[in-house]
């Protein structure tokens, strides 16, 4: 975080307040009643108005401050907590997330916005404290909502607004909010002309025929707009939903990224860093010598050089280890609104939130997971009838769960919704000729044909999922993580989604080859076995590109011709058997150098679209090798080898 | 004069033969050739990888996006004594990145005040008028002032172009 744009910090300091409020109204959700969330909520408005007022935020300081006001009622015991006012503050949560997005720059469609969300939270308030309906939307109190705009002459002609105000107010209670912004400079003002316009909120059990008989002498030139009240806060939802997530859009590429760490990993890395300076001169010390340099002492230097570097590698590594407590929450939110957009009642369950993964697998995580869960939510789970008459409890469960195993994390979303259908998708995979009708497959293996690009259960496409992204984008994603993912599902019971994920990103352990006059890393987890390729396959041309490994047909890629390399050939070349899932294939090489650890880095814009390369690292010698990436590697050879297939099954 | 506003101070540079002159300000350093990476399926303008101590940075030929006659791109055998690895900042794709490009031999730093700058004539132009941003004169000789920032972007809307057809 940097400490010299406070602005940049009061942004950080706003965007943790607001997940805090949001977690706590979410608990809020299942607990109408905990006095604890309560005040947690208001604590969290009432920091963020004031913080946001000094660090010149007025716009969201006011807007903070209503609905600050209204959990101080909640508060109070003068209103409750229903679900309708737990919905508006959330939907208030966005807007105001918008308001430091948009910063001074706040635009008018913005504003309207946050109007609309303030009508609606009085709404909200009004409604706890009537106490009327048990929480439930379907209760709002019956009224009215006018917006009306007398005709420029009105005034000339004789009407006067005030006695209009006056029989609204006759009629019931009456919310009124006059409107300035038309009003003109003062030297352009036309002394008869009326320049304001009006909303009022009319509560009561009132005909529309009343209210109209109000303007009865002005309505056929005026503008008024009645509309019942009940239907005003999901429009509010509903139109407030468009802006807030363009603006977030926009928002997220200038973000600033800061990470929180924990003071004793900083200390730690403190330490070795002064351990390293005191190395360092040792080192210098050595070099200023004159005459022959004792080879004992240089070693020993270069030993705790050695250590010191492990050490730092670890504990900096260390820090960027984040729990995935900080992934799941953000789904807490997604999961709400996915059961209200589906009309389901879903409860999420959090497991293994301490578990530590890579910040970089965190942030990349996001977006499949995202997909995976609205899969299981629209997809996976039943509406309550439907789970009800299977027997199962009419709330459904979605569960998220992380944990180490190994050097891999193993995340996993389950549902116990209706679980795969085995038949639809074999149906699916023949009809597409993914499959030979009638193949035998495992169900690991069925289940992966889900991630075949274009592949869908079209009757199961609906406007939440299917949004364009597909499972095999998802599949890709985690891939580019170096990851794997893994299907199991009983039909009736639900289904488990469990992604493998690698515990770190930038340090990997490579197999260098030579393939030409270039070197090349493999990452190690990638190879399976190492090979000499056969005499006979030297020769060969492009014809059939098959190894038989133990039975089995390998497809495999020279990648001196991928490379186009003119340096000579060795004689003898080698094969790198590597293996993605269930895919293996086999990449030529002139060298096997061996193995080393890579500290990875990733391709400028200008060479990102190539594909076959994952990034680059530099070697012992300084030289800059490019690591392969073995997933479009292998998808590469395997479009290629259904492309010979299919020109064979023509020839015949 | 074009409408261009000029940089306070440029380096000039030879490449193929031509002179060249690019914003002092943008340029980090300038490097002896290091051992160069070939990146295979790369478009020729910027096909190699140098380590920049501790930094993988991109290598860039300019010879190559102006299409000059002898260009060689940057794993060429060509490089002579004098060749030299000037390390700009530019922005790439909107980010901002660093990049090295290959310059024959680099001369000196100049500065532009009271030199005029004249539009890239549109005819008579062996290369392409718009990677240009303009023409000036110093010592009796034409110095090209390139617009990186075109340059690269075009580039990368080609690597994009060839990467979509794969």
């Amino acid at each position: 975080m940097s400490q010299d744009d406070p602005i940049a910090a009061f942004r950080v300091e706003a965007g943790d307040l607001l997940e805090q409020v949001e977690h706590a109204l979410l608990d809020l959700m299942g607990d109408p009643g905990n006095r604890d969330l309560i005040d947690e909520v208001f604590r969290g408005l009432h920091t963020l108005k004031g913080s946001g007022a000094m660090f010149g935020f007025d716009g969201l300081a006011g807007f903070t401050h209503h609905c600050e006001t209204a959990f101080d009622r909640v508060r109070k015991g003068l209103a409750r907590a229903t679900q309708g006012l737990i919905g508006v503050v959330l939907s208030a949560r966005d807007h105001m997330q918008a308001l430091i997005d948009a910063g001074d720059a706040a635009s008018p469609a913005l504003v309207q916005a946050g109007e609309a969300i303030l009508a609606a939270l009085h709404q909200a308030v009004r409604e706890g404290e009537d106490g009327a309906g048990d929480g439930a939307v379907a209760a709002v109190e019956k009224g009215w909502r006018l917006r009306f705009k007398l005709p420029a002459g009105a005034m000339a002609n004789g009407t006067n607004p005030l006695p209009l105000l006056d029989e609204l107010r006759e009629l019931g209670e009456a919310r009124i909010t006059p409107h300035w912004e038309d009003l003109p400079a003062l030297d352009q003002m036309v002394p008869t002309q009326c320049y304001v316009w009006w909303d009022v909120e009319l509560l009561g059990d009132i005909a529309r025929e009343d209210i109209e008989d109000v303007f009865i002498f002005v309505i056929d030139d005026m503008e008024l707009s009645i509309t019942p009240m009940q239907d005003e806060p999901i429009a509010v939802a509903e139109s407030e939903a468009e802006p807030v997530a363009a603006s977030a859009a926009k928002a997220v590429p200038t973000a600033t990224e800061s990470v929180r760490v924990a003071a004793e990993r900083l200390d730690e890395l403190m330490n070795r860093v002064g351990e390293l300076v005191i190395a360092q001169s040792r080192l210098a010390q050595i070099a200023a010598t004159n005459g022959a340099i004792n080879a004992l002492t240089l070693r020993a230097v270069s030993e705790d050089i050695e250590r010191l570097s492990a050490e730092l590698r670890d504990t900096t590594m260390a820090m960027r280890m984040m729990p995935v407590a900080n992934l799941f929450g953000r789904f807490r939110r997604l999961v709400h609104d996915l059961a209200r957009e589906t009309g389901k009642s879903i409860e999420l369950v959090t497991e293994g939130e301490a578990t530590e993964v890579d910040k970089t697998v965190i942030e990349r995580l996001a977006d499949p997971m995202i997909h995976l869960i609205r899969n299981s939510c629209d997809h996976g789970l039943e509406s309550a009838d439907e789970r009800v008459a299977a027997g199962k409890p009419a709330v459904g469960r979605l569960t998220l769960s992380a944990r180490q195993a190994g050097g891999e994390v193993l995340i996993a979303i389950s549902d116990d919704g209706r679980g795969i259908n085995r038949a639809r998708v074999r149906q699916k995979a023949e009809a597409q000729g993914l499959i030979a009708p009638g193949a035998v497959l495992s169900d690991n293996d069925l289940f992966q044909l889900i991630f075949a690009p274009g592949f869908s259960t079209a009757a199961a496409i609906t406007n939440l999922s299917g949004r364009g992204v597909g499972m095999d984008v998802v599949k890709r994603s985690i891939e580019t993580l170096r990851g794997t993912i893994d299907i199991a599902s009983t039909e009736g019971g639900g289904s488990t989604m469990t992604l493998h994920l690698p515990l770190t990103l930038a340090i990997v352990e490579c197999m260098l080859v030579r393939v030409g006059d270039g070197r090349y890393a493999i990452p190690l987890s990638a190879v399976e076995e190492c090979l000499e390729l056969p005499a006979m396959e030297v020769a060969a041309t492009n014809k059939r590109n098959f190894l038989d490994i133990r039975g089995e047909l390998v497809p495999y890629v020279r990648l001196r011709d991928s490379f186009a390399t003119d340096h000579p050939a060795d004689l003898f070349q080698k094969v790198v058997i590597v293996g993605l899932g269930r895919a293996r294939v086999g990449l030529v090489v002139d060298q096997i150098i061996g193995n080393t650890q890579t500290v990875i880095k990733s391709l400028s814009r200008l060479h990102a679209g190539i594909g076959s390369f994952s990034g680059a690292t530099i070697l012992g010698d300084g030289e800059v090798a490019l690591i392969l990436d073995v997933a479009n590697l292998v998808a590469a050879a395997q479009k290629n080898q259904r492309a010979v297939a299919d020109r064979a099954g023509e020839a015949a | 004069m074009s409408a261009y506003s000029a940089p306070e101070r440029v380096l000039t540079f030879a490449l193929g033969g031509e002179m060249f002159a690019i914003d002092a300000q943008c340029v980090r350093e300038i490097l002896e050739v290091p051992s160069i990476t070939r990146v295979p399926g790369a478009m020729g303008f910027a096909n190699g990888l140098i380590n920049v101590r501790g930094a993988i940075v991109p290598l860039a030929d300019l010879a190559v996006a102006f299409g000059m006659a002898g260009a060689i791109g940057v794993t060429g055998a060509g490089h002579g004594e004098d060749t030299r690895v000037i390390v700009i900042e530019a922005e790439v794709g909107g980010e901002p990145s660093t990049i090295g490009i290959l310059a024959d031999k680099v001369h000196d730093v100049a500065a532009m005040e009271g030199m005029s700058i004249e539009d890239a004539p549109t005819v008579g132009m062996r290369w392409r008028a718009d990677f240009i941003r303009g023409i000036t004169r110093r010592n009796g000789q034409f110095v090209i002032l390139p617009d990186l920032d075109l340059i690269l972007a075009d580039s990368l809307a080609q690597a994009a172009k060839v990467s979509a057809a794969a």
